[in-house]
C-alpha cells in the first residue's frame, strides 16, 4: 500500500487560474465534469493526483469518483508524457500489416520499456492504439496529430529523427 | 401482445375494472398481483418463489436500495423476451410469464455464479465470513461441485493499516452495496471502482489507506458486503492474550445494543434480552471485572445534562450535539469543520467507562492502572479506531485498550464452546455494573437524547419528571424532531441516523431552516443497533426492529430510569469526581475536536 504523499505545491498557479476560469464558465461544473478534466489534462499534459484532488475540491466532487473517472477512460493519463506521443495502430488491419515489428522498433530505438511513460529527456511516450480508423494506410503512426501511413520499420529512425530536430529547432 | 391487439376495432382488455395501479403476472405458473413498480424479484417473494441475489441490496424503512444489476444471479426467463432478464431490476407487465425454475434460467444462473466463483478465492475454511458469506451460501444452495472457467484471477493487496477495517479486494464480486451505503447512505464518498474491466478495483481515491481518507469506520460497507471483502480488524487474539497473562487485571465492559443482538448468532431470536448471560458468559472467559457500558453511559448522561444545562444558562453555544457515536465524530472533523465548538465535549460512555477503571476503580482497589487491560465489546467497528485516538489517554495510557465487536465476542464464545443460550443469569460487577433504563437506550436512535433530556430535566427544574417516556422522540425515521417542554420553555430536539441524513441535518442547521437546542446523532441506520459490528442481518430490517424494541422493553423494566437516580453513579462524584461538569470531571471525562482535511 502507497502513503498518499500529496505536494498541491506543484501545481502552477497560472494553469490553475487559465482552469478555474473555464470551470466558472461552465453552467453545471460537476454535471461536466468530463469536460474539466479534459481542459486540465490540456493544460498540464496529464492528471498528477494533487490536480485531481484540485479538481474535486473546486468542483465539490468526490475525490474517490474524479479518481473512478480518470482511471476508468484511457484517454485520461496519471503518468506525464513526452512532448511527442507515438500513437502505434494495432488495430485488426494495421497489425495484419506489421504494426507489432513497427512498435517494436519504435521501443527498441527509443529504449523505452513498456512500463516506462517516457523517454529520459521528456520528447517521446509510446501508445500502442486499437484501430484509428484509417486502415487504409495500414500501418499507421499518429505522432500528435500528424499521421505517417504504410510505415516500415526501416522508417522509424527516421520519424525519431525528424522530431528530435524540430524539437532542437524550436528551442 | 397478441397481433389482434395491436389493430383497430378489436376491443381491449378492459382495464377499468381493476385497481390501475396494480399488475397480474405468473411466476412458475403462480398468478401473483403486485403494485404497478414492483421488480419482478418483489413479485417473486410475494408469490413464495425465492430468487438468489447478490448485489441487490433492499433495505425497507431505511430507503436504502442498491439496484446495480451487476452479479446477474437473479437471471430469469420471461416469456416473449429473447434473452434472460434481471429479476432485481425488471419491473413487472401486465400478463407477464415468468419462468425460475426453466432450464434455461437455472442454466444462466448457474453459469453467472460459477463466473464469479472462478475470479474468487477458495479459502472458505480459513475466511472471516466463512458460513456468514452471501456467495458461499449461494455456492451451496446451487450445489456447485466444480468450477469449470479456469483462467486468471485478479491479485490485490489487502489494506490491514487502519485499526478498524480490513479490505481484501480479491474477495470483492464487485456488487457495489459498499459504494451505495457510503456514497448514497452515508454521503462520505470515500469508495469508487477504480480503474476499468478486469483490473477494477473498490477503493478510496489513488488507492490511498482508509485512514488517510475521510472514512469514519462507520462499518456500513462491512454490514452490507455480501463476502469477506470488507471485514473488522480482529482483536480477539490480543484479548485472549490479555486473558492468559497473569500480570494483567483485565477489565471488560459491554454496550448497551450487544445485549439484544449477541444471542442471534446462537440461534436465539432477534431482540432476546442477554444482559445476564452476557455477564456469566465473560467470567467464563476469565475477565477479572465485569462491568457494564451503559454504567459509563449514566455518567456520560450526567456530564452531557450538565453541559447541556448550563449552555442554555450561559447563552450557548447552541445547540450541542450528542458526541458519544465515534463514525459521527469522525464525520464532524473531516465535513463539518467550522462547527467543531457544537458537539458536547464529553467523552463517549466506553471511554468514560475506560478512564474511570484506570483512575477510580484502580484507587479503590489498590491495582496498578498500568496492569490494567479494558476490553469493550462493542456493536460497532469506530469504536476500535477511537480507542486508538491518542487524546483519549492519560499519561500515554489509553482509556481503552482493545475494543472487539458483538460479531468476535460471538467468535469468541463459539471458540471456548460456550453453551450460550442456556447460560445462568447473573449481575455485572459492583462499581462500575449498576445502570439505569436510561442508559439501556444508548443503543438506539433517540435514545441519547431521551435520555440527557430526563436527567437536564431533573436539574434544570429542580423537580422530578413525571413521563420519562419521551415518545416524540422515538422512531426510525432519518430525521426527526420533538419538543421537550422544560416548564414554561419549550427544547427543541432534532435526531438523525444515518451519516447522509446528519448531513442533511446539519446543513440545515447552518443555512437556518432548522433551529435546535439539542441534536442526537448516530452514524449507522438505526443506531447502534444496526452497527457496523454486530450480528449480520443480512438486509432483514425486521431484526433492527426487534433489537430496538428490545432495548425500550428493558429500559422499561429497570427499576430506576433517570441517569442521576445510578446510586453508584452518585457514589463516584461524592467519592472521586467532585460536581458534574466540574475540574476533576472536566480532566478525565472530557475531549475536543480537531479539524481534519483529508481526501
Amino acid at each position: 500500500m502507497s502513503h498518499l504523499e500529496l505536494d498541491m505545491s506543484i501545481l502552477e498557479p497560472g494553469l490553475l487560474a487559465e482552469l478555474d476560469a473555464y470551470i466558472e464558465s461552465l453552467p453545471d461544473p460537476q454535471g461536466s465534469i468530463i469536460a474539466v478534466l479534459h481542459k486540465a489534462q490540456e493544460l498540464n499534459g496529464y492528471l498528477p493526483r494533487e490536480l485531481q484532488l484540485y479538481v474535486a475540491r473546486r468542483t465539490g466532487l468526490p475525490t474517490a469518483k474524479i479518481n473512478g473517472i480518470v482511471t476508468f477512460y484511457s484517454f485520461f493519463s496519471e503518468v506525464p508524457s513526452g512532448v511527442y506521443t507515438i500513437s502505434v495502430c494495432t488495430g485488426t488491419a494495421c497489425f495484419v500489416k506489421g504494426a507489432q515489428e513497427v512498435l517494436d522498433r519504435f521501443r527498441e530505438e527509443l529504449k523505452l520499456e513498456e512500463d516506462e511513460p517516457m523517454t529520459e529527456d521528456g520528447l517521446f511516450s509510446i501508445n500502442d492504439v486499437r484501430c484509428i480508423g484509417a486502415c487504409g494506410l495500414a500501418p499507421v503512426v499518429r505522432v500528435n496529430e500528424r499521421i505517417f501511413g504504410h510505415v516500415k520499420p526501416d522508417q522509424v529512425s527516421e520519424i525519431i529523427a525528424q522530431h528530435r530536430k524540430e524539437a532542437a529547432d524550436a528551442s | 401482445m397478441s397481433q389482434e391487439n395491436k389493430s383497430a376495432g378489436i376491443p381491449l382488455p378492459n382495464i377499468f375494472d381493476r385497481p390501475a395501479n396494480t399488475v397480474t403476472l405468473t411466476i412458475n405458473d403462480i398468478p401473483v398481483t403486485v403494485n404497478r413498480n414492483s421488480t419482478i424479484l418483489e413479485a417473486a417473494t410475494k408469490a413464495g418463489v425465492h430468487i438468489p441475489t447478490l448485489c441487490h441490496l433492499a433495505l425497507d424503512g431505511f430507503d436504502i436500495h442498491s439496484e446495480t444489476s451487476s452479479c446477474r444471479v437473479c437471471v430469469v426467463e420471461v416469456e416473449g423476451r429473447p434473452r434472460l432478464v434481471t429479476s432485481c431490476s425488471e419491473k413487472v407487465v401486465e400478463g407477464m410469464v415468468v419462468r425460475t425454475d426453466s432450464p434455461r434460467a437455472i442454466r444462466g444462473r448457474r453459469t453467472n455464479l460459477e463466473l464469479l466463483l472462478s475470479n474468487h478465492p477458495r479459502a472458505c475454511l480459513t475466511c472471516a465470513k466463512n458460513l456468514d458469506c452471501e456467495l458461499q451460501k449461494l455456492a451451496r444452495d446451487m450445489s456447485i461441485r466444480e468450477i469449470t472457467y479456469k483462467g486468471e484471477r485478479k491479485r490485490f493487496d489487502i489494506e490491514y493499516s487502519s485499526r478498524a477495517i480490513i479490505k481484501d479486494p480479491d474477495k470483492c464480486i464487485m456488487c457495489r452495496r459498499c459504494e451505495t451505503m457510503c456514497n448514497d447512505v452515508q454521503t462520505v464518498h470515500v469508495l469508487s471502482a477504480l480503474g476499468r474491466g478486469f483490473d477494477s478495483v473498490v477503493g478510496p481515491a489513488f488507492h490511498a489507506d482508509l485512514g488517510e481518507t475521510t472514512c469514519t469506520f462507520c462499518g456500513q460497507c462491512v454490514a452490507v458486503c455480501p463476502t469477506a471483502a470488507l471485514t473488522e480488524v480482529n482483536e480477539t487474539s490480543r484479548v485472549w492474550r490479555a486473558l492468559h497473562d497473569e500480570k494483567k487485571h483485565v477489565v471488560v465492559q459491554v454496550a448497551p445494543a450487544v445485549r439484544v443482538a449477541i444471542g442471534e448468532m446462537f440461534g436465539m431470536a432477534p431482540g432476546s434480552i442477554s444482559t445476564g448471560k452476557i455477564a456469566t458468559a465473560l467470567r467464563r472467559l476469565g475477565f477479572d471485572a465485569v462491568f457494564d457500558t451503559n454504567w459509563g453511559a449514566d455518567l456520560t448522561v450526567v456530564e452531557e445534562a450538565s453541559e447541556l444545562v448550563s449552555r442554555i444558562q450561559n447563552g450557548g453555544p447552541m445547540p450541542i450535539l450528542t458526541s458519544c457515536c465515534p463514525a459521527w465524530v469522525n464525520f464532524i472533523e473531516s465535513q463539518f469543520p467550522d462547527m467543531l465548538h457544537i458537539p458536547s465535549t464529553s467523552k463517549s460512555p466506553m471511554i468514560m467507562l475506560g478512564a474511570m477503571a484506570k483512575s477510580y476503580y484502580a484507587q479503590e482497589r489498590g491495582i496498578d492502572p498500568d496492569s490494567i487491560v479494558v476490553v469493550s465489546i462493542m456493536p460497532c467497528l469506530a469504536k476500535k479506531a477511537e480507542a486508538a485516538r491518542p487524546e483519549l489517554s492519560k499519561d500515554e495510557n489509553q482509556n481503552v485498550d482493545i475494543v472487539i465487536s458483538t460479531r468476535e465476542f460471538g467468535h469468541m464464545l463459539q471458540e471456548i464452546g460456550i453453551d450460550f443460550p442456556n447460560l445462568v443469569e447473573s449481575d455485572f460487577d459492583s462499581l462500575m455494573g449498576e445502570s439505569t433504563g436510561a442508559s439501556i437506550i444508548f443503543g438506539t436512535t433517540g435514545g441519547v437524547i431521551e435520555a440527557a433530556c430526563r436527567t437536564a430535566y431533573e436539574i434544570l427544574m429542580e423537580q422530578p419528571l413525571e413521563r420519562v417516556e419521551l415518545t416524540q422522540l422515538r422512531g426510525l425515521e432519518g430525521i426527526r424532531s420533538g419538543t421537550v417542554m422544560f416548564g414554561d420553555t419549550p427544547i427543541r430536539i432534532g435526531i438523525a441516523h444515518g451519516l447522509g441524513n446528519a448531513r442533511r441535518l446539519l446543513e440545515g442547521l447552518r443555512s437556518g431552516e432548522y433551529e435546535f437546542e439539542a441534536i442526537e446523532i448516530m452514524a449507522c441506520p438505526g443506531g447502534c443497533i444496526g452497527g457496523g459490528g454486530q450480528p449480520y442481518h443480512h438486509g432483514d430490517m425486521e431484526v433492527l426492529q426487534d433489537r430496538q424494541r428490545a432495548l425500550y422493553r428493558e429500559d422499561r423494566n429497570t427499576p430506576l430510569r433517570k441517569s442521576h437516580e445510578n446510586p453508584m453513579i452518585r457514589r463516584i462524584y461524592d467519592e472521586f469526581l467532585g460536581t458534574p461538569y466540574g475540574e476533576k470531571a472536566h480532566e478525565l471525562l472530557h475531549t475536543h475536536y480537531t479539524a481534519r482535511e483529508k481526501i
